[in-house]
């Protein structure tokens, strides 16, 4: 186990160092600069202040002397400074992070208690009216947009309420804060909801046709028992997979539904920061979200030996 | 009976007294405005930027010489008011226009406001001093400004190099605040110091812009208002319907479009919305140095193809409108009227007839039904961009002209435009002074950095400073009138319309008034007031 972790870990440091340069180019290879940017505001391009830009922000350097710069500056927690603010990006996104870490858990969190009770009924009640409905609200929940769902949510509260939950101001209290993000989080978090509840009934009617299930039951095993102690155990390991994956695709539909409830964390920000070419920004926030993902990942992978006792890391 | 009359003379004196002096106490104090904006301004260095999302949480921080007045939707000569000039006075032969300054103004920092700012200012924007500006995008308003010099603290003349009547047309602008001297551009850009009625607090991106009220403004009781917010929403769709929900006090500057003034008028009755036209014109730039519109007579065709009146009913539901370079009137001060404009290559409402005219051009220069010419329309991927462009792409059919759509990231806009890597280019233009000066030397004078095509005719420089020069103003319409026909017959930058769009504010927003022929100049706030 010990030299697995090892390996794995100097494994998740070489692909953290790969997609730190895969970043770092695929950003330069795009067209168009922050300085091509900022012009944009003044309604055209004077090549020589432009040049000048460039030079105040060291884009005029070789790129893997920029990339060293950055690696440099990342290794000591100096992200740069934001194009647009001329601010610490730490400073830009500190504040940032923790909103969306919290929208992102709630999401998570939403899609898990919501999908994986519902897959297991669903299954459990297989064919019946029951599961027809969970399948369709499944269903739904996949080819919903999160994007349209927030905004019908959003157009409901207004015309039934007169009001909308979105950010205006910072939460006063952890309550507040709960009710603010709640509905964000449920929009974004019914995607992944439906995905967990259909993997779960299928990968729970899968381990139902095993023979040991059988078995318990012709022990005189509860129903109960038999569907949460010994089939969800062994159903729930392909949704462990799906659920480490999501997380990292959750920050996709926070995207949109930042935008659209307004709030400021960092996956809005990352988009504007991306369309106006902020480099310090885009980079240290993809650095990680990647950081984020591969931990996640690496949990994991850990789980599993926690939820299958067959797993075994050899040394 | 004399006696009579002087009584009911009082009378009626003292009625009127009483009423206004009613109507000047109505104005109550405090209250924070809450406006939504689009989007992160992107500095807060109004010299250093060609948008309103600058200028209108900006311009409150900062006082001009001059400004037009807030209280009257059409800017013209006529409304310039002093600002941070008591009084102004033109030499005789009109080259030297001088400034007597108001004493006892401070800068939010404390520092006192003199001549010397005045003059750093234009500097600045000649490129003159030692620490530059970034971006300089008025850089063309000033192409005859010769200095500017002091006299004491408190007097400040701009020399001109010619008589330019208009110049303190430029001045009054929303574009023209005096910055202090003493405060670098970095810092105006992220944290701007000026000595207006409102004081720059904070910049969160896609959060909010905040302002609070100058205690020490100069002007005594005014700002009404304690602050104003600006919450940042790039969302439009969710914007306008935080403002139904009561959410904001006001929309950002015309942000309301006429599709979305409907929804707004059905959710939010009570709100008032004016729907004005913003001196923002959809037009084409093109490629004249390249083949195939180098080619003069194949320009003329494709003016010819035009059919203005379909962008207006199909993009606005009839409510843009038809005008040259200038804006046309009512709203506009310069634009050619109506009869006037019918005589334009292209204005002629016999559509057909016109592109009758542009095929047989098209023919005449070896393109037809089994030859026709292929070309590209470039435009920014914003649908306000695009979707011109493809009403543009059917109309070149009808004249021989198949035309494809290229669509550019905002971000590599500017840099293909000026790298000239286009045919055909869709665009929106806004101007921030309904002046020909403005309008003519920004876009269509030799040498000027937003003439995107280039075009350059030493005739028509010479029109545009024979113009300038002009003290009688009705005369200089008429060859205002005169130019702005041969800039559209000469395809330097066809005109597609003139936009509106709408700013709603709720009932109790007092004090505010939506100008029509400018979305630049009138968001100094100071006279705005919460009727609550």
């Amino acid at each position: 186990m010990g030299t697995y972790l090892v390996k794995r870990f100097s494994l998740m440091i070489l692909t953290l160092i790969g997609i730190s340069i895969i970043i770092f180019v695929l950003l330069r290879l795009m067209p168009g600069n922050i300085a091509d940017i900022m012009f944009e505001s003044a309604g055209f391009i004077d090549p020589a202040e432009k040049a000048q830009i460039e030079k105040e922000l060291g884009l005029d350097l070789p790129i893997p002397v920029q990339y060293f710069n950055w690696i440099q500056g990342v290794l000591v927690w100096d992200l740069g400074y934001s194009y647009v603010s001329e601010m610490p990006a730490v400073d830009e996104l500190g504040p940032r992070i923790p909103i969306t870490a919290k929208l992102a858990a709630l999401a998570l969190g939403f899609s898990v208690l919501f999908g994986l009770p519902l897959g297991v009924i669903s299954a459990v009640k297989q064919d019946t009216p029951l599961d027809y409905i969970l399948r369709v609200i499944s269903l739904s929940g996949l080819s919903l947009p999160s994007f349209w769902l927030a905004l019908l949510i959003l157009m409901f509260s207004v015309h039934y309420f007169g009001d909308m939950p979105i950010y205006m101001d910072p939460p006063d209290n952890l309550w507040d804060e709960l009710l603010l993000y709640s509905i964000p989080a449920a929009a974004v978090g019914f995607r992944s909801s439906a995905l967990i509840m259909r993997l779960t009934r299928s990968s729970m009617l899968e381990v139902m046709r095993q023979d040991y299930i059988r078995t318990a039951r012709s022990k005189g095993a509860s129903e109960n028992s038999i569907n949460y102690h010994h089939a969800l155990k062994n159903a729930v390991l392909p949704v462990t997979t799906i659920i480490g994956i999501e997380a990292a695709f959750l920050i996709g539909g926070l995207i949109i539904t930042e935008t659209v409830f307004n709030i400021p964390g960092v996956a809005h920000f990352l988009v504007q920061a991306i369309l106006v070419r902020d480099y310090p920004i885009v980079q240290s926030l993809v650095m990680l979200i990647a950081i984020v993902t591969v931990l996640v990942n690496f949990a994991v992978d850990l789980l599993y030996a926690v939820l299958d006792p067959r797993i075994k890391y050899a040394d | 009976m004399k006696r009579t009359i002087f009584r009911v003379a009082t009378a009626v004196s003292l009625v009127g007294l009483m009423l206004s002096a009613e109507a000047a106490l109505a104005q109550k104090s405090g209250g924070v405005l809450k406006a939504y904006h689009r989007g992160t301004p992107p500095s807060g260095s109004i010299h250093e930027e060609a948008t309103n999302s600058t200028v209108s949480p900006y311009m409150g921080v900062f006082n001009n010489l001059v400004m037009y007045r807030q209280d009257i939707a059409k800017n013209s000569m006529d409304t310039i008011v002093p600002d941070l000039a008591e009084s102004w006075a033109w030499n005789s032969d009109g080259t030297k226009l001088t400034f007597k300054l108001r004493k006892g103004v401070k800068f939010h920092d404390g520092k006192p406001f003199t001549a010397k700012d005045v003059q750093c200012t234009w500097d600045g924007i000649q490129g003159k001093r030692k620490a530059k500006l970034r971006k300089n995008p008025r850089k063309s308003w000033y192409k005859n400004l010769e200095s500017v010099s002091t006299n004491g603290d408190y007097e400040a003349t701009f020399n001109l190099k010619r008589r330019q009547p208009a110049f303190i047309a430029l001045l009054a602008s929303g574009y023209s605040p005096v910055y202090p001297c003493h405060v670098s551009p970095k810092k105006m850009r992220t944290h701007p110091i000026g000595t207006g009625p409102f004081k720059f607090v904070s910049l969160k991106q896609n959060e909010h812009v905040k302002f609070t009220k100058n205690k020490d403004y100069w002007k005594k009781d005014r700002p009404y208002l304690d602050g104003v917010e600006w919450t940042i929403i790039k969302s439009r769709a969710t914007r306008v319907l935080a403002f139904i929900a009561g959410k904001f006090d006001m929309t950002f500057n015309v942000d309301v479009t006429i599709p979305l003034l409907k929804e707004v008028k059905a959710k939010a009755p009570h709100a008032i919305c004016e729907l004005v036209t913003t001196n923002v014109s959809t037009n084409l730039i093109i490629n004249q140095d390249a083949p195939p519109f180098d080619n003069a007579q194949i320009r003329k065709a494709m003016v010819l193809a035009i059919d203005r009146q379909a962008f207006i009913d199909i993009l606005s539901e009839g409510q843009h409108v038809q005008g040259g370079v200038m804006m046309p009137p009512p709203s506009g001060v310069w634009g050619m009227p109506p009869e006037y404009l019918k005589t334009v290559a292209g204005y002629n409402p016999d559509v057909a007839g016109n592109r009758a005219a542009a095929r047989k051009i098209m023919e005449s220069q070896g393109y037809g039904p089994n030859n026709r010419l292929k070309i590209k329309v470039s435009t920014r991927n914003i649908a306000i961009y695009r979707d011109p462009a493809v009403i543009l792409i059917d109309h070149l059919k009808e004249i021989y002209m198949d035309a494809t759509l290229d669509t550019v990231e905002s971000a590599n806009w500017y840099s293909k435009v000026g790298r000239k890597d286009y045919m055909v280019g869709l665009n929106l233009t806004g101007v921030g002074v309904d002046d020909p000066d403005a309008a003519f030397y920004e876009g269509y004078s030799c040498g000027s950095q937003r003439n995107y095509t280039g075009y350059c005719k030493p005739e028509m420089e010479k029109l545009f400073e024979q113009q300038s020069m002009m003290v009688d103003q009705e005369a200089r319409k008429k060859l205002v009138w005169k130019i702005d026909k041969m800039l559209q017959e000469d395809a330097a930058r066809p005109m597609i319309d003139h936009r509106k769009a709408a700013q709603c504010f709720q009932p109790y927003v007092k004090g505010f008034v939506t100008h029509v022929n400018s979305v630049y100049n009138n968001w100094r706030l100071e006279d705005v007031w919460l009727d609550k």
